[in-house]
């Protein structure tokens, strides 16, 4: 116990001498959680459109200003000719066409249909699919504007009618900002973890200290411990730097239980910094370790549903998240943030996290070696 | 106090042979010197008595324990210094050696008669962190780390290597001082003139042992009469002599070059003389020498194993 005192103390010593990492450890949360989410957004707005109208009536021109009033959509040029129009797309000036055909006034009247042309730049492909279906679900619910008109006129008994009301769960307003900020707050904690105790370890074995270490009575596990509890509070710091600057800046209060949200970034945090010094048992220089380091901890977030959820990926996608710790992390940060889960709500999740944790200890622990 | 037995080491799969068939053994109380050019497996020696790299073959004890089953006694019993410094940059003077001792369950205070008179030179220093302060001030530190735990034996990989000569002549008086606490010390160096400082010395080579006595028996066992000579133009002179047919073994030695004959007689002395003034030497000096640890090295080096 006395050795392990001394040896946190160390630690501690050092990590507050080293200013350089000091201050970044207070930036990036700030930084990141200030900047992302707000920059990180799937909205889709101002999307060009060119119209070609060659109907030139009331019930086109009403289309017309129903979709421009949207907000979505930004209307760049309005002619009578297709292949103008088409020229737009190809010097990348607009992203839809949405073409009305001649009598188009006439033929809904009299025939009671009517078909327009909608044409999407697909190079973009979120902001083709968005631009197209926020179209579509402007002209269904114009069509449905005149059913409604024409039922109304001929005095009949109105026809039945299904009408969509969407009621968001958990996030009511489809504020992006609250989705965004507790992932982020995930990735936040698996960077401290693993790069700097990867790279606190390593250079240990590159200044040479290391050896110094190792001839003296000092018990591995006694070394390991020193290195990681130091990492372990640093972790939970930064995070809850994190979680009061989401409260301050984005007003967001974790619905479920705090103790919990700790319970299991403390537990999450365990597999990371195993994940860390696993890194550092097999490389010998920083560079080294920071280059692995980097590697596993961008392919963790990539797949780990910050940006793109799990439940759309491929399958084999699938798998690769559910190996990927950062997933579940970033799950249960949703969870618990935005829908007040408790313990049994996550403790498959905590049994996994436990797993990795175990998993990546066990090995990094068996790969030390005193001797070379 | 140390014994190897046949150590053998090899590194990477080409099997580069690093310490090759090593017995010898160091007694209580001695200082013992590894001597030998850089690449001749000093260090490999040290790292597999200090139990950080495992032999292939052989067995070494020290302080009685087997390096390999009984690592932990070791560990608890000796110093270290690698022959890089190995503190901690960061941490001042005072912090490191107060975490090496915590490290060995023991205090500065309780082992301050051991160190006493090395702190006393970086105690001005106190405060600074380690990593800037000068060469020797480092070295010193690293030996007070090392001995902080009141060890029984103490391995100094290259102590003094680029250290400037006044602090390694300081060095080697704190060692004399270590070595009347009866602290057995293994000290590797490649300069020659660190040897004779020694109580016994093993010549290395490429892994091997050339020779193992004290400096003075090793000097004792130069075999031939050695002379200095100089002149004019050292270059053409160390050039005209190794040309001539009477010369074993002819190279520059500070100002003088060290010459040996083969067949060592006045008149063949006084024929080289000659031939040397033929060659336009002048100022020539001419005088018998006694040879250092360095002469018996390259001496040894020549001889066929």
């Amino acid at each position: 116990m006395r050795t392990i005192r001394f040896l946190l103390q160390k630690e501690f010593t050092q990590i507050f001498r080293n200013k350089p990492i000091m201050g970044m450890m207070m930036i990036v949360p700030i930084v990141q959680l200030l900047i992302l989410p707000l920059a990180a957004n799937y909205e889709v707005k101002n999307i060009n459109l060119a119209v070609v109208d060659h109907d030139h009536s009331t019930y086109s021109q009403k289309l017309v200003s129903n979709i421009t009033a949207s907000g979505y959509f930004r209307l760049i040029s309005f002619g009578n000719s297709y292949s103008k129009a088409y020229q737009l797309i190809e010097s990348d000036q607009a992203d839809l066409i949405l073409e009305i055909p001649p009598d188009f006034e006439r033929n809904l009247i009299r025939d009671n249909k009517q078909k327009v042309l909608i044409a999407v730049n697909a190079i973009n492909g979120t902001k083709a699919n968005l631009g197209g279906a926020y179209l579509n679900t402007i002209i269904r619910n114009y069509n449905e504007d005149i059913r409604m008109q024409f039922v109304q006129n001929e005095k009949k008994s109105p026809i039945p009618l299904i009408e969509i009301k969407p009621v968001n769960w958990f996030n009511p307003l489809m504020n992006y900002n609250l989705f965004m900020v507790p992932g982020i707050l995930a990735i936040l904690v698996t960077m401290i973890g693993s790069y700097l105790t990867a790279l606190n370890i390593v250079k240990e074995k590159e200044v040479g200290t290391i050896e110094q270490i190792n001839v003296t009575p000092i018990k591995k596990h006694h070394f390991i411990l020193g290195k990681l509890i130091p990492f372990w509070v640093l972790g939970l710091l930064v995070f809850s730097l994190g979680l009061s600057i989401s409260f301050i800046v984005y007003g967001i209060i974790p619905l479920g239980s705090l103790l919990l949200l700790y319970e299991f970034v403390a537990l999450y945090l365990l597999s990371v910094l195993g994940l860390g010094l696993l890194i550092s048992t097999y490389c010998e220089t920083q560079q080294q370790a920071m280059f692995i380091a980097f590697f596993f901890v961008m392919i963790f977030i990539l797949m780990g549903g910050l940006f793109t959820s799990v439940e759309s990926m491929p399958p084999w996608a699938k798998i690769v998240a559910k190996l990927n710790p950062v997933t579940y992390m970033i799950e249960v940060m949703r969870m618990i943030v935005l829908k007040g889960s408790g313990f049994n709500d996550i403790l498959p999740h905590l049994v996994k996290v436990l797993l990795f944790a175990l998993f990546f200890n066990s090995w990094a622990v068996w790969n030390y070696k005193k001797t070379s | 106090m140390i014994t190897l037995n046949h150590i053998c080491k090899t590194y990477g799969k080409e099997k580069k042979i690093a310490v090759n068939d090593i017995s010898l053994s160091v007694n209580k109380g001695e200082i013992f010197g590894l001597i030998g050019p850089d690449g001749a497996g000093k260090s490999s020696i040290f790292r597999i008595l200090t139990t950080l790299l495992l032999a292939d073959s052989g067995t070494a004890t020290v302080d009685g324990h087997d390096v390999v089953t009984d690592y932990k006694h070791i560990r608890k019993s000796v110093g270290y210094m690698p022959g890089k410094f190995s503190l901690y940059p960061d941490l001042s003077v005072e912090e490191n050696l107060k975490f090496f001792a915590t490290l060995f369950n023991t205090s500065i205070r309780e082992n301050y008669h051991l160190i006493k008179d090395i702190y006393m030179l970086l105690e001005p220093f106190k405060n600074r962190r380690a990593g800037k302060l000068s060469g020797g001030m480092k070295q010193k530190l690293a030996l007070c780390c090392a001995l902080i735990h009141k060890p029984t034996v103490l391995f100094l990989d290259e102590p003094t290597t680029g250290i400037d000569p006044v602090s390694r002549k300081e060095f080697w008086e704190m060692l004399k001082r270590l070595k009347k606490q009866e602290i057995t010390i293994l000290v590797s160096t490649p300069y020659m003139d660190e040897a004779s400082l020694c109580d016994r010395i093993a010549l290395i080579k490429n892994g091997k042992i050339l020779s193992i006595n004290t400096p003075d028996h090793i000097i004792k066992d130069y075999p031939d009469n050695l002379y200095k000579i100089k002149s004019d133009v050292i270059y053409t002179l160390l050039k005209d002599i190794n040309l001539h047919s009477n010369t074993q073994s002819c190279f520059t030695f500070g100002e003088f070059l060290h010459v040996s004959f083969l067949s060592d007689t006045e008149s063949m002395q006084q024929e080289l003389l000659n031939y040397l003034s033929k060659k336009g030497h002048l100022n020539i000096v001419m005088e018998k020498t006694v040879p250092g640890i360095e002469d018996c090295f390259i001496h040894l080096l020549k001889k066929p194993a």
